[in-house]
């Protein structure tokens, strides 16, 4: 299945060359990367210990910083090319993140945190709206899809355990068909036995939704289900990729 | 910018307690400023209009406030007295529509005796135009069947339990409080009260009013602040004598017109025979008011002061609550805020409660007032009306408004910072 409604089909859902970034007051480059590419629905598992620069590679692309050289492009958009208000409304309509914890407003319900997205993003009530189903539809169907019951939709988040946080932060970065999916150590939470389950959850809906997925962990034990598993270490050719995370 | 707006409200909704607390704070400031303003304002319109129908104040030669001083708020005494004569002088000139004589020197267990006639019940007013009032009883009656009838404040009557009916004794000279220097009481022609004013907040109501008859006749078998040693005239036969006054301490003068005011003025300085000081009360008021004025803004800078200290309050539990939801803050920038919408989040959120706090202490204060302004009224003659914001609490409530406009914008550039340095790293 192929992604038909996220924008960019065809392109390379991630396209990054010639990277640098140096964070402020840094001495030396965190990340010197000179080529990686995502093909649009493609599974990428990016393994990185801690300090090896992983969350600035997210950061990087999802356009929240802007490297010094080279070009990070998104489903065919050159993330340098955008004004900053119009990045962070690209990322709003075309990436979904999930992050390693506190993924969630703790005073919204599951609902709401979920809805929240859509409520960012016209592009992604358009794509919804384009499919025939409301955002309350979707996001029921997401939660559903996620093993989450309706109780624990109504619920607020804070009153969620972990790992049906993680879900909802899942379908929160699922709705709405967003091209690209990042995911930051988001089993780091979760007990070990629920890890893989939560994995093959993610995996799964990437695949029904056409996302392509940049998972990044330390942990290859979750690699195995992924189209690709790429080491940072190796792309990464900056001397003090510790210096930043 | 609507997400966040309702974010924001949603958020704020998360920290109720503190948030509540934070606009309690500011409200009792905003409340407490404006009170100070409203409470000032109108104890100066209340001490400016003390005389408030009377054009012009006459006494012998001296200074105007000390003219006021004695003639008004019985304060101090007069170097001199005013003849008669002068009094039916300024009483004929065409502009002048009518004058109240005042005669000063004598007391009653400290409190001041006013010899006047009974137009001063008529003349006198206070506030915006009010007359005096009686509580109970009446006017006292036009010599000779009054010669020995008083009239008491409102003040003199709560003091002393007075009613009409009750008899009372005058004494010789004004000095000093109730244990004051008294020369000697007129014991022999004691006063029977027949009428009890209604609280005016003015010196009237720490006054014994008699006709000017009655302070003749008292001070018939006296002779330079003493009594004359073996003449003793009983009440009964001061009546044969002639009473009217040879002369008073001053006089309330009334004109046809306004207009005319600095006319009469002039021409009583400059009559002729005797020499005179006319003033105009409001100024003068205006001038003493001037001496009590440095307390009055001392009151307004502490409460501003107090204002800032509650916006200074707000800022903090802003600010401190930004360390927490610094997570908060990156999530909506995954999902699409940009830094600008976070500022406006943070900056809405510090405006809102601190507009909350001015409403409620807007509100506080309407309360206190509808509350307290029977007492006041009763207690201290304070007139605070539940009247929309004046000009100058519009000026200070904006004020408030620009100074929390301001402090808002500290955790707004905080989160501002913070959401660009952060970006997508939530640092636990």
């Amino acid at each position: 299945m192929t992604s038909d409604a996220a924008p960019g089909a065809g392109c390379a859902a991630v396209a990054v060359s010639g990277l640098r970034y140096r964070w402020p007051k840094a001495h030396a480059d965190c990340l010197a990367i000179d080529a990686l590419t995502l093909v649009a629905g493609e599974r990428v598992f990016l393994r990185g210990p801690s300090g090896s620069g992983k969350t600035t590679l997210l950061s990087l692309v999802g356009g929240v910083i802007q490297p010094q050289a080279g070009e990070v492009s998104v489903a065919g958009q050159p993330l340098s090319r955008l004004s900053t208000g119009a990045r962070d409304r690209f990322r709003a309509d075309n990436i979904g993140f999930v992050f390693q914890l506190f993924n969630l407003l703790p005073y919204l319900s599951a609902r709401d945190n979920i809805l929240l997205a859509c409520r960012f993003s016209a592009a992604r009530r358009a794509r919804l709206c384009a499919a025939g189903v409301s955002a309350q539809a979707e996001a029921a169907r997401l939660a559903s899809r996620l093993d989450l019951d309706a109780g624990a939709l109504e619920r607020p988040a804070a009153e969620l355990s972990v790992g049906q946080q993680q879900r909802v932060a899942a379908a929160r970065a699922l709705i709405g068909r967003p091209g690209l999916i990042i995911a930051d150590e988001p089993t780091s939470a979760l007990d070990a036995d629920r890890q893989q389950a939560f994995v093959d959850l993610l995996l799964g809906e990437c695949a029904a939704s056409g996302a392509a997925l940049l998972f990044v962990s330390h942990d290859l034990r979750l690699a195995a289900h992924f189209d690709r598993v790429l080491d940072l270490a190796q792309i990464n050719h900056a001397a003090a990729a510790e210096a930043g995370t | 910018m609507t997400p966040v707006l309702a974010l924001s409200l949603r958020s704020i909704g998360n920290r109720r307690l503190s948030v509540v607390l934070t606009v309690i704070a500011v409200a009792l400031s905003v409340a407490l400023l404006l009170g100070v303003e409203r409470l000032s304002n109108d104890a100066r319109e209340g001490f400016a209009q003390t005389i408030s129908g009377t054009d012009l104040v006459v006494g012998a030669r001296g200074g105007a406030v000390q003219l006021l001083l004695y003639s008004v708020f019985h304060i101090g005494n007069a170097s001199n007295n005013v003849s008669w004569q002068s009094m039916e002088r300024i009483a004929a000139l065409p502009q002048v529509k009518w004058l109240v004589p005042i005669s000063l020197g004598d007391s009653h267990r400290g409190m001041r005796v006013v010899g006047t006639t009974a137009d001063f019940f008529a003349h006198y007013r206070h506030g915006a135009d009010r007359a005096l009032a009686f509580g109970q009883g009446r006017v006292f009656a036009v010599a000779p069947d009054g010669i020995f009838e008083a009239v008491v404040g409102a003040e003199v009557a709560a003091r002393f339990g007075y009613r009409p009916g009750q008899r009372i004794v005058l004494s010789h000279g004004s000095l000093g409080g109730e244990g004051g220097p008294r020369f000697a009481d007129h014991a022999d022609k004691p006063f029977t009260i027949v009428g009890v004013l209604a609280r005016t907040g003015t010196p009237v109501d720490r006054s014994v009013l008699v006709g000017l008859e009655g302070i003749e006749a008292i001070h018939i078998d006296w002779h330079g602040g003493a009594p004359i040693p073996g003449l003793s005239i009983a009440p009964e036969q001061v009546r044969k004598f002639d009473l009217s006054p040879k002369s008073v301490t001053a006089a309330l003068v009334g004109l046809d017109s306004r207009i005319a005011v600095f006319r009469v003025q002039r021409q009583i300085n400059t009559m002729a025979g005797e020499p005179l000081t006319a003033i105009l009360p409001g100024a003068t008021l205006q001038e003493l008011w001037s001496l009590v004025g440095m307390a009055e803004r001392a009151l307004l800078a502490v409460s501003a002061l107090v204002v800032a200290v509650g916006l200074a309050g707000l800022v903090a539990v802003v600010v401190a609550s930004l360390g927490e939801r610094r997570r908060e803050l990156a999530i909506l920038r995954a999902l699409g805020a940009s830094p600008l919408q976070i500022f406006a989040l943070l900056a809405f959120e510090s405006l809102l409660l601190s507009l909350a706090g001015i409403v409620l202490g807007l509100a506080l204060l309407y309360g206190v007032v509808v509350v307290a302004a029977p007492w006041l009224s009763a207690q201290y003659g304070l007139n605070l009306a539940p009247d929309w914001p004046s000009a100058g609490e519009w000026r200070l409530l904006g004020a408030v408004l620009g100074a929390s406009l301001a402090a808002s914008l500290v955790p707004a550039w905080r989160a501002y910072r913070y959401s660009l340095a952060d970006g997508l790293t939530i640092r636990i």
